[in-house]
């Protein structure tokens, strides 16, 4: 503990830290490249939708059910006429699936199966789902999501700033294209688990996003005041400094879905707590990332195109450049002057095009 | 708003412009030091208070989801009729939920509920140990109810083919309001989808008018079909007004078929004469053969059974009229009342089948009827509840039916229960290790937070039929790690007070207004997620997100009333205060600067290379 305590300790005042920012197009050409292998998996492989999102019953017999997998499979598909699907679980639970058939019908198909199998009818779980069932709790996910998008951005924008609000959405996007990419590229089956992790990850995100970017917000309140750091500079202290808080908060929330993992991969075999903790597990790990290595490098890439914050990086590199500051005063003060008016306005308007190559091209042609 | 004042500095300030501002704050935390123990009585009086009422009402435990505790749960989706989208509206979903409520738990299905959720679900849930199945039958009946004038009735059996319609005489059954509980046909849930005959009253019209005033006092005209009254009468008139191939299908319609009885006048349009069964009070089926739908199920404002005491007819059903649809009932019946047995009776059908066929022998014209007959109390709820069903112009759809035996109830359950406790474990075992002493305060506040939200539960169960399901087990589990992590945030505001080389305690009252701000914005986004899918989703979502936004307004209780208060107490601790290795604050281990050395509070940031040599 002491030598992460030192790390702590260290990251805060800055003595040692990763560039963040600064390394900032690795990182998205990073991101870039896993969402667009994501969307592909999306588009070529589709995702393993579950029966709940396709019509049809899911019956479970009690544990020790002596049948083995393919007699089973047989002996639903003599009795529905549909394929089946049938696995065996850890504490020979047979789990058997069948797309495709009404609601209606699956009573008869349940009894059937009960004396193909010799069990009692009563002791068979029976999940029986009508065809639209699935995409009313996608599209109303899908809807919820929206409503969520909307909101929070405005919320952010209050309580932040709109480019605050936008890279946290950037984020939270990068996240759950990335989770339901890996769920394609897998072949997980997605059910209304799934969709309910996916959903917790909009808080997860945020949440995190949001604590580095109250950071960031309080150390460059009065960033214009001052001619040593650029916006760069401070956001990326900013992450270093929060850096500890948001490894902790990721293992501390990682911890108990690694629980329910265990607990629904290991002992249920398959269902629900399966379902949700794994989209959380992948979401998580995701959230954590992009909150790092994307949200924050994102508000400072939109921020040093604020006018005021151009003035600013221009002042820092020429102080930087000529040691003896006292010739640079009046420039200096002069420009202090229109950040000073440009401050209240941060919201305000863009930068003229002009002036966009060359405040960006220099800095970073220094830097490097 | 976007640059709130309060903290003064920025980055490259002297210390000494510090010390400045930090004396004012360390002179308010010495007066709020009073405050901490006045916070920590109210959240255990609160948690004491809780705990005493959870005894209290006998709640001790959170009242188990289907998915946990065994049973069959329904999801019925309602489906408006062709072009009333409207009509699924809140009134209309209560009704539906309080008629099959009332059909469920009619059954002696006891403790079923039955709730809306989202603007189109009915959620019915039957706990394990009754009858889902006739339960799910009663549930899944779709009431598409009409009121037919009876054009010809006999007793139809495997024997009597006779092939007109004028042989009737036989077995003279009582053709009083026949309606017995049957809840109508399973196989029919979904069929009847034939088009309404508009003029459908809105039930928005229908509740105003409930509400103006009883338009008539009711009773005033009532149809008394009297058991003793038999059907005795040989049609003459059928033949003129039933076509020949309603004629020929009644002719050959054998009711005491299940097969035929639910073919019978299947797909019939409300405006075709045609052919239904039905069973007597005798349990006989009988044929008829019906006319034209002159009175709709949304006709009927409103049905009830009441018990007469007045003229001693014992249970009878009144029926209370819309606007158009008494105009109509005093039409047929005005029509009705001057034909002869059998023609003078109409047949209440509901989903092709007659439940009742009461004669009439006036004209009701007072927008109100009554139905009378041999009823006992079942039957008269029985027959009003269809009344009052049939005039909701929604049909319902299963959507999901899950059916979770006891074993796998208590497993899911059980597994649930590990899970927690392993990653509550796991969270306290890695709080423990990074925060040391200092997670003895997180852990208490865990306990806090873990203790509120059982307690809670437990009461919302009876307050608003909360039911703890698999989802929302799950939702608590991942909790765990936000409300953690308010704690870690304050914590490390803590700990970079402390490296700045101040001393615990005014470390612990500067590090509050920036770790609560933290808090109560990230809590807020939380929050936000957890209110809008409740909100907007349905079904198993709903139970988790309800979970998650509790325990997110939790955390903020807790971070505020039990873990800043107990900060403020421990920070006086010698343990504490003197930076214990063991407490997690030791200003060594943590690195804090000696004051001397300090001449920047933030030093050079490692952005670039460039910067070292500058600072």
């Amino acid at each position: 503990m002491s030598k992460l305590g030192n790390l702590g300790a260290r990251l805060h005042r800055g003595e040692v830290g990763y560039d963040f920012v600064g390394n900032r197009k690795i990182w998205y050409g990073i991101s870039i490249l896993i969402t667009i292998t994501a969307i592909l998996g999306l588009a070529v492989r589709g995702l393993n939708m579950g029966i709940e999102f396709q019509g049809g019953a899911v019956f479970t017999t009690p544990k020790h059910t002596a049948a083995s997998v393919s007699q089973a499979e047989s002996y639903a598909e003599d009795a529905s006429g549909h394929d089946a699907i049938v696995q065996k679980l850890g504490d020979g639970t047979l789990r058997i699936q069948v797309a495709g058939i009404d609601t209606d019908k699956a009573d008869q198909i349940k009894e059937k199966l009960a004396g193909d199998l010799k069990v009692d009818a009563e002791k068979i779980n029976a999940e029986l789902v009508g065809p639209s069932w699935g995409e009313q709790i996608a599209n109303k996910a899908w809807q919820g999501l929206a409503i969520f998008m909307i909101l929070v951005v405005v919320y952010l924008a209050i309580a932040f700033e709109w480019r605050m609000a936008l890279a946290a959405l950037v984020a939270l996007i990068h996240d759950i294209t990335i989770t339901t990419g890996i769920y394609a590229l897998v072949g997980f089956e997605v059910t209304p688990g799934t969709v309910i992790g996916l959903l917790t990850i909009l808080g997860y995100s945020l949440y995190d996003t949001v604590v580095v970017f109250d950071s960031l917000k309080e150390q460059t309140k009065d960033i214009t005041k001052q001619t040593r750091w650029t916006y760069s500079d401070v956001a990326n202290r900013s992450i270093n400094s929060t850096l500890v808080r948001s490894i902790n908060t990721t293992v501390v929330a990682l911890l108990p879905v690694a629980g329910l993992l265990f607990i629904g991969g290991g002992v249920l075999g398959a269902g629900m707590l399966n379902d949700i903790s794994l989209s959380l597990f992948v979401g998580l790990a995701a959230g954590a990332y992009s909150s790092i290595f994307i949200a924050t490098p994102l508000v400072a890439d939109l921020k040093e195109r604020e006018p005021a914050m151009k003035a600013l990086r221009k002042r820092v590199l020429a102080k930087r450049a000529q040691a003896a500051a006292e010739e640079e005063l009046p420039a200096g003060g002069r420009t202090a002057d229109e950040a000073e008016d440009a401050t209240p306005a941060v919201v305000g308007p863009r930068n003229q095009p002009a002036s966009r190559g060359r405040g960006r091209g220099r800095p970073s042609g220094k830097r490097r | 708003m976007s640059w709130p004042p309060p903290r003064p500095p920025g980055a490259g300030r002297p210390e000494r412009e510090y010390e400045k501002v930090a004396a004012p704050k360390k002179g308010r935390s010495a007066s709020a030091q009073s405050k901490p123990w006045r916070s920590l009585a109210l959240i255990l009086i609160a948690i004491a208070a809780l705990t005493g009422g959870m005894f209290w009402s006998g709640n001790t435990t959170p009242r188990l989801g289907i998915d946990l505790a065994g049973g069959t749960s329904i999801t019925l989706r309602a489906v408006p009729e062709d072009g009333q989208d409207d009509a699924i509206n809140p009134t209309n979903m209560n009704t539906a939920v309080d008629i099959m409520n009332r059909r469920v738990n009619g059954l002696g299905v006891s403790e079923a509920e039955v709730q809306t959720q989202g603007d189109r679900n009915i959620i019915v849930n039957i706990p394990k140990g009754t009858n889902s199945k006739e339960a799910r039958e009663q549930v899944g009946t779709t009431a598409k109810l009409y009121f037919r004038p009876v054009i010809a009735t006999e007793v139809s059996g495997p024997g009597t083919a006779s092939p007109s319609p004028s042989a009737s005489g036989s077995g003279s059954p009582s053709p009083s309001a026949s309606a017995t509980g049957k809840g109508g046909d399973k196989d029919k849930a979904t069929s009847s989808s034939t088009a309404p005959s508009a003029t459908a009253t809105s039930q928005g019209r229908a509740v105003t008018d409930a509400l103006k005033a009883d338009p008539t006092p009711s009773g005033s005209a009532s149809a008394s079909p009297k058991a003793s009254a038999s059907p005795s009468a040989s049609a003459s008139a059928p033949a003129g007004t039933a076509d020949a191939k309603v004629q020929a299908q009644y002719a050959t319609l054998n009711c005491a078929d299940e097969k035929a009885r639910s073919t019978a006048g299947k797909g019939a349009k409300p405006t075709d004469t045609t052919v239904a069964c039905g069973q007597n009070s005798s349990g006989l089926w009988q044929k008829y053969i019906l006319g034209p739908a002159e009175v709709d199920g949304t006709d009927v404002k409103k049905a009830q059974a009441v018990f007469n005491t007045q003229n001693a007819s014992g249970w009878t059903v009144t029926m209370e009229f819309t606007g158009k649809g008494s105009k109509k009932f005093a039409d047929i019946t005005g029509k009705l009342a001057q034909q002869q047995s059998p023609q003078n009776q109409f047949a209440i059908v509901l989903d092709g089948e007659v439940v009742s066929d009461p004669y009439v022998n006036q004209a009701l014209t007072g927008g109100s009827a009554e139905i009378s007959g041999n009823f006992d109390q079942k039957e008269a709820q029985s027959l009003a509840n269809m009344l009052s069903y049939g005039a909701l112009p929604l049909t319902f759809k299963e959507d999901s039916v899950t059916t979770v035996t006891a074993a796998l109830g208590g497993d899911q359950l059980h597994a649930g229960l590990i899970a927690g406790a392993i990653g509550l474990a796991l969270v306290v075992i890695y709080l423990l290790l990074y925060y040391r002493g200092l997670s003895f305060i997180a852990v208490a506040s865990l306990l806090v937070s873990a203790a509120l939200t059982y307690v809670i539960m437990s009461l919302l169960g009876p307050a608003i039929g909360f039911a703890l399901n698999l989802p929302a087990v799950c939702g608590a589990i991942v909790a765990i790690g936000i409300t953690a992590d308010s704690f870690i945030v304050y914590f490390e505001r803590i700990r970079d007070e402390i490296r700045e080389g101040r001393t615990l305690r005014p470390a612990v009252e500067r590090a509050w207004p920036r770790a609560r701000r933290t808090i109560l914005v990230s809590d807020f986004v939380s929050f936000l997620a957890a209110a809008v899918l409740f909100i907007v989703t349905v079904g198993k979502v709903q139970g988790f997100a309800f979970t998650l936004g509790l325990t997110t307004l939790l955390d903020v209780v807790v971070v505020f009333l039990f873990t800043k208060p107990l900060m403020t107490i421990m920070a006086r601790r010698k343990f504490f205060a003197d930076g214990h290795p063991w407490s997690g604050l030791d200003p060594k281990r943590l690195g804090a600067k000696p004051p001397l050395r300090s001449t920047r509070r933030r030093p050079a940031p490692p952005a670039g290379p460039v910067d070292p040599k500058e600072a």
